[in-house]
């Protein structure tokens, strides 16, 4: 069981007569580097919200490293060890750089209820995240307040937000999202960097995203998962092809 | 857990701490030379003005009540337009227990008084802060008119509309009795009560704790997803919140020697939220600002024009709306940072 961190059984959920996720089985093995793509609507954020327990499946489970945490709550998932980022920044908008990593990092080793000392006073917490906004390359903008950042290095912090977690799963929700192609490489490089004990799941549009940084990819459609393969095995499967790309092509057309 | 970040030498640790951000941070919670300003302010007040303690008083006690909801408004980002339910709360219970002779030393009312406060905020937030927005303002204000319709309907212990006058309030220390006619007492006794609950919210809001509440109150679901308790959280804040509106609220039952229906007044509610917006909320001393500005403006405003006086106060909230969202105080330090030495204060 070890070797496998998540894992999802038969796991669904329907909204209504929609069913969003369909009877999924997914395993995501310790200090995986694996990208989740999909055609819009195939349900894929519905996925990420059951595994972070923001919604509860209508049928099937979810297990950490063997243990059932189906019926655990997001706040106990994250103290379990899942960490998540959001596809559209979720940063503490007024609040300087560092202060937003030391809300997840006092969160972490459990200062956050402590009421009757300063918070200046744990230096370990504001050490720490200066230490971790340093190897994202972040320290320089320590004492800006986040909103104020260009939007690449926003996404950064968005990130760093969750590495202050010390998680063992890391969902990243198109961490590139809406940063400016020039700036990509910025977030890309922070995520190869990532400590390699983590098991990474990323959700993301842009395939060469996907191909240079997963080592395994699932392709859902529909709900249910369509492929699962090496990123080569991927690219050759002339069914991806079909449905991802003619999708992509009909979306293009649309939009 | 299971990653080990770069391990941190001695002297990598101590250039980390002395970036300007951390240094910020660790500095935050040190008290300044400006803070004294408004304790050096009241204590001159007492001693210039005494013919007007009375109004002083009550300024103290308006300045407590609007920092109970700076605490759950300002740092949590609790929108409530109820906070009268528990200052009425407290005064209520001072008023009951001195009324029917049943406890009258002030102290012990007042802790009382925050005691029953508290058990109503902590019920009535486990209810409301389920909701948010619109829907939270809106049952925190039924909170408060279902309190005051009680209080009406048992007119035979509260006295209904007509209130309980002539509350019997034991001296200070059994030494230092409130004088009706002369307020001396009754000033120093609530701007010791406001000392002792500023240095609270002072450290409460530097605290960890404060800091994890800043946060909820700048992003709520992010807040979830690094895995705090969010609402139990809210709860707490809620709670503490209004045990203080509870002192609040003993305080002016203790210092007028009445209580009446108007302590759960939905004016006294939107009063409070007027003055911290005026002051700036969520920066601690916006309750002194505010409440003096807006005592000051409704005492000598409506001596020289009683049928306007608030007009004038109404194009002041309407230019604080457009210009300044942090109010007098949100004014002041962005003057600072533009004008002064170009530091922002904390």
């Amino acid at each position: 069981m070890t070797d496998i961190s998540l894992e999802t059984e038969g796991l669904g959920r329907h909204f209504g007569a929609l069913t969003a996720v369909n009877g999924v089985d997914f395993k995501l093995a310790a200090g995986a580097r694996h990208a989740l793509i999909g055609p819009n609507g195939a349900g894929k954020t519905t996925f990420v919200n059951l595994l972070t327990g923001v919604l509860t499946p209508t049928r099937g489970r979810v297990l950490l490293a063997g243990r059932d945490i189906t019926a655990r709550a997001q706040a106990e998932r994250v103290k379990l060890g899942i960490a998540r980022t959001f596809q559209i920044n979720r940063l503490f908008r007024g609040l300087s750089v560092l202060e937003n990593v030391c809300i997840s990092v006092a969160e972490r080793v459990g200062a956050a209820t402590s009421m009757f000392y300063p918070a200046g006073r744990r230096v370990d917490v504001i050490d720490e995240s200066m230490d971790l906004l340093d190897t994202l390359k972040l320290g320089d903008a320590a004492r800006h307040c986040v909103s104020e950042l260009p939007y690449g290095r926003q996404r950064l912090v968005e990130l760093a937000i969750a590495i202050g977690l010390r998680p063992r799963v890391l969902l990243l929700d198109e961490p590139a999202a809406g940063v400016p192609s020039a700036e990509t490489h910025i977030i890309l490089d922070a995520i190869e960097r990532l400590p390699e004990q983590i098991a990474v799941l990323i959700i993301e549009h842009d395939m060469d995203v996907v191909f240079r940084f997963a080592k395994r990819v699932t392709v859902m459609v529909g709900g249910a998962v369509f492929a699962e393969g090496t990123p080569r095995e991927i690219e050759a499967n002339p069914h991806v092809r079909e449905v991802y790309l003619g999708q992509a092509a009909l979306s293009a057309a649309h939009g | 857990m299971s990653v080990a970040l770069a391990p941190a030498g001695a002297a990598a640790a101590a250039a980390r701490l002395a970036h300007p951000a951390a240094r910020t941070l660790i500095r935050r919670h040190h008290l300044r030379w400006w803070e004294a300003l408004p304790w050096a302010a009241a204590i001159g007040f007492y001693f210039a003005f005494p013919a007007y303690l009375a109004f002083g008083t009550e300024l103290l006690i308006t300045v407590l009540f609007a920092l109970s909801l700076d605490l759950a408004l300002g740092y949590a980002g609790i929108i409530t337009l109820g906070h009268a339910a528990f200052f009425g709360a407290g005064a209520y219970a001072v008023g009951l227990l001195a009324f029917h002779g049943i406890w009258t030393e002030p102290i012990t009312s007042l802790a009382l008084a925050a005691l029953v406060a508290a058990a109503i905020g902590f019920a009535s937030g486990l209810v409301l802060l389920r909701t948010r927005g619109l829907t939270l303002l809106m049952l925190t204000i039924c909170t408060m008119a279902l309190l005051q319709e009680a209080a009406n309907m048992a007119h035979d212990y509260t006295g209904g509309f007509d209130g309980l006058p002539n509350l019997p309030i034991a001296p200070v220390f059994g030494v230092f009795a409130f004088n009706p006619l002369y307020d001396n007492t009754q000033y120093l006794y609530a701007l010791a009560v406001l000392l002792v609950s500023f240095l609270f919210v002072r450290t409460l809001v530097y605290s960890p704790f404060g800091q994890s509440l800043t946060g909820i109150r700048e992003n709520l679901l992010r807040m979830h997803a690094v895995g705090a308790p969010v609402r139990w959280r809210l709860t707490v804040c809620y709670t503490i919140s209004a045990a203080l509106a509870g002192v609040a609220g003993g305080l002016w039952a203790q210092t007028n020697a009445y209580v009446n229906l108007s302590a759960l007044d939905l004016d006294r509610a939107a009063t409070v939220l007027i003055i911290l917006i005026l002051g700036g909320y969520g920066r601690l001393y916006g309750a002194f600002v505010g409440a003096v500005v807006y005592l000051a403006l409704e005492h000598f405003l409506a001596r020289v024009y009683p049928t306007a006086w608030q007009l004038g106060l109404g194009l002041l909230l309407v230019l604080i709306a457009l210009f300044a969202h942090n109010g007098i105080l949100g004014i002041g330090a962005m003057l600072w940072r533009r004008y002064g030495r170009g530091r922002a204060e904390a």
